[in-house]
């Protein structure tokens, strides 16, 4: 479990400690957040690179191999951002759309 | 939902508001990461290579668009359906 959690105390915080054990809630959830974020890119990249790189597994990585996953995962994150760039501008374009829908109507 | 802290009620809310950010931030890097893997899977080459080809990056824009269309046909269908049987 999250050690951030497990502070507790029993009566009534003064107000400095509060403010500390905000701060602690809140570097613990983004931690918490940032550890999932970048385990769920570890585990696409891995798995899509694997499939790629390595089609037919032998007893060793072959050097061939292991470059072909270095420049995979470079290609994978490219990927990310392109796509992360994409869904963003459409977000706020949409937005923009439903604004202006609303406006006139 | 902080029982185990002595919050007042301002932190209580001001901690819910920076959490519910949290969320929609992590639905958010979800969703570009399960359209990554679904884009990834129809537009890239057999072989990486040193770099993005101008092709494959036109293919991920048009690949996270048109499943954006498809996403918002499939709702606007369904709601018809849902009209006429209403009807």
């Amino acid at each position: 479990m999250p050690d951030f959690l497990g502070s507790s105390s029993s009566s009534a915080a003064p107000p400095s400690d509060m403010a500390a054990q905000k701060e602690a809630v809140m570097r613990g959830v983004r931690n918490q957040v940032a550890l999932a974020n970048a385990q769920a890119l570890m585990n696409s990249s891995t798995e899509r690179c694997f499939t790629k790189c390595v089609p037919s597994p032998s007893s060793s990585l072959s050097s061939y191999e292991q470059a072909c996953l270095s420049k995979c995962l470079d290609r994978y994150m490219d990927a990310f951002n392109v796509v992360s760039r994409t869904y963003m501008s459409r977000i706020s374009r949409d937005r923009l759309e439903s604004q202006q829908a609303t406006a006139f109507h | 939902m902080f029982d185990n802290f002595n919050f007042d009620q301002a932190t209580q809310k001001e901690l819910s508001t920076f959490i519910e950010k949290e969320q929609a931030q992590a639905k958010l890097q979800a969703s570009i990461q399960r359209f990554t893997d679904l884009c990834w899977d129809k537009c890239m080459s057999s072989k990486p290579s040193t770099t993005l080809s101008r092709a494959e990056e036109s293919c991920l824009t048009n690949c996270v668009e048109r499943f954006l269309d498809s996403s918002l046909h499939m709702v606007k269908e369904l709601e018809n359906k849902r009209a006429q049987l209403s009807s």
